[in-house]
């Protein structure tokens, strides 16, 4: 019962003033003349009918399997390469002004470029995306890799446990908070990334639908778009969320567990880079 | 960094520049001679498309610089760089202290927050185009939407993490809100604050330049485009780099200015920059 009533109690902070938004968007769009804001009803019958199922499958799912081929294999490489540039120090510091140039070039930049070596089909996509969310994951790989305790590793090798072991049970675990702050800060980059690629040079997709819709002055299909975009993100990031609370359970919990209830709630935030 | 510090990082390699070794800067310096020598002999010996060779590339850089063309097109993308930063900063700064400071207000708006800041701002395009044309308006409103998240939410996570005792003090002490605010909350969320304000400069590049390769609006994005599809491919190469160097600079000078500022915080005094 109590329970019940807390669980209704969270969920009335969390929604009330969302569903207020909506609430107030519907009835002010309800008799909306406006060419720019179609009634929020109107844009929702096209979503209905456009991404369940119609255009689904020509448009959102190559969309997201773009985004999918760039972003994992830039987490694989990232953490691949960062826990092997933590672990070797001369490795690291010869590269780094390289990797310190390539980062801080806009990855959008390199979209004229990789139309050109790679046309417009989905490779240049997933290329762009995987460059572009490579660097936030592989510098943050790197830097929870070297915050790992020095003496952990000693007691590794002294133990002799084998590089293989040792990278596995101790490296990965312990640089897994940061490693995660850095697959966030590249969710969102990598879905930017999708867009652009997707607006510049592309014959579907989500971005290109959208854009499609908003030269053809078809607003209405725009917004079902642009709904559709944010919901999409959201749903990432909730994805990305649920594993990260799977893969740190033990980090969470230790946290909770050192931590007053109130400094708990202040979590380590992505923000994007 | 310990795994449990609760102050957001996203990995800044500058701090820690300082603490390494001298004769580390030949290997350094060596390796970027050596990744570009072996471009140009491989662009020499074969034949990789339309990858120009470094020297061809250098020479179309200077030919930018010397004929006077760079400066337009940079200050252009600069001014929606900042002037995006300055309206995320004034909206993100204020209503991150209200969120901080108030928990039920903060829950309220919760879902709202995490909706609306994964929405990716590109997705506005044609909306910004189709209501204010190709512009600094358009650019500065879609860098906006971008920037405004990370600078609120450090300032939320800041004020959140304010010392127990120094807020027990305050109150004890019974200091007036307005002092509170300027001696305590802001000094404390200061720290996150500042990392807010360097990604969200990160970003702000980013979103300029696609807006500008994609609207299109004026700034170096156009010109890579432009060059592009007038098939001049070092020129095109010459502006990348150019973005490249922009990213680099900013991103220098706000962990220089981030050092600078916040020399007295935790987080920059122990260790060099942990």
């Amino acid at each position: 019962m109590t329970r019940i009533m807390r669980i209704l109690r969270t969920l009335a902070w969390e929604f009330s003033v969302p569903l207020v938004l909506i609430v107030l968007w519907w009835m002010l769009s309800g008799a909306s003349g406006s060419l720019y804001y179609p009634p929020l009803s109107r844009i929702l019958t096209r979503f209905h009918e456009l991404w369940l199922f119609e255009r689904f499958t020509t448009d959102a799912l190559p969309s997201v399997t773009n985004l999918a081929v760039g972003y994992l294999s830039a987490a694989t490489i990232g953490i691949g390469l960062g826990v092997a540039m933590g672990l070797t120090p001369w490795l690291r510091e010869t590269v780094n002004p390289a990797v310190q140039f390539l980062r801080a070039l806009p990855a959008v930049a390199l979209l004229p470029l990789a139309i050109q070596l790679l046309g417009i089909g989905w490779s240049m996509k997933a290329g762009v995306i995987f460059f572009g969310s490579l660097w936030p994951i592989l510098l943050n790989t790197i830097d929870g890799v070297r915050s790992i305790d020095p003496l952990v590793n000693e007691v590794a090798r002294s133990y002799r446990i084998t590089r293989r072991q040792q990278v596995l049970r101790i490296v990965l675990p312990a640089a897994g908070p940061q490693i995660f702050v850095g697959l966030r800060a590249s969710l969102s980059v990598a879905v930017i990334l999708l867009l652009a690629s997707e607006l510049v040079g592309s014959t579907s997709g989500i971005g290109f639908f959208v854009l499609q819709a908003q030269r053809q002055f078809n607003i209405t299909d725009m917004w079902a778009g642009m709904v559709l975009l944010g919901v999409l993100g959201y749903l990432l990031n909730l994805g990305l969320q649920a594993i990260e609370r799977r893969v740190l359970s033990w980090h969470l919990a230790s946290r909770r567990k050192n931590r007053p209830e109130a400094r708990s709630q202040t979590k380590k935030e992505s923000a994007v880079d | 960094m310990t795994v449990t510090g609760t102050r957001e990082r996203v990995a800044v390699p500058t701090p820690r520049a300082r603490s390494m070794p001298t004769g580390a800067w030949g290997a350094k310096a060596g390796f970027v001679v050596a990744v570009l020598a072996v471009w140009e002999i491989g662009i020499r010996l074969g034949d990789f498309g339309a990858i120009p060779a470094p020297t061809v590339l250098g020479k179309a850089l200077v030919d930018l610089i010397a004929e006077g063309r760079i400066a337009a097109p940079v200050l252009d993308t600069l001014t929606s760089w900042a002037l995006g930063l300055l309206v995320s900063a004034a909206i993100g700064v204020p209503v991150g202290l209200v969120l901080g400071v108030s928990t039920s207000i903060y829950r309220l708006c919760r879902f709202l927050l995490d909706f609306l800041r994964t929405i990716p701002s590109l997705a506005l395009v044609p909306l910004a185009v189709l209501l204010y044309g190709s512009g600094l308006a358009s650019k500065t409103l879609l860098i906006t939407f971008a920037c405004v998240w990370p600078i609120m939410l450090q300032t939320v996570y800041g004020v959140r993490d304010i010392d127990p005792v120094a807020e027990e003090t305050c109150r004890s002490y019974r200091i007036r809100p307005v002092q509170r605010a300027l001696f305590l909350i802001l000094p404390s969320a200061a720290g996150y604050l500042a990392t807010g304000l360097r990604i969200a400069a990160g970003v702000s590049l980013l979103l300029s330049l696609s807006a500008e390769i994609i609207i299109p609006a004026p700034g170096i994005g156009q010109e890579i485009t432009m060059a592009q599809l007038g098939g001049a491919v070092p020129t095109m190469y010459a502006w990348i780099v150019a973005a490249g160097v922009l990213g680099i600079v900013i991103n220098f000078l706000f962990a220089r200015v981030e050092r600078r500022a916040l020399r007295w915080h935790p987080s920059q005094r122990q260790g060099g920059g942990r």
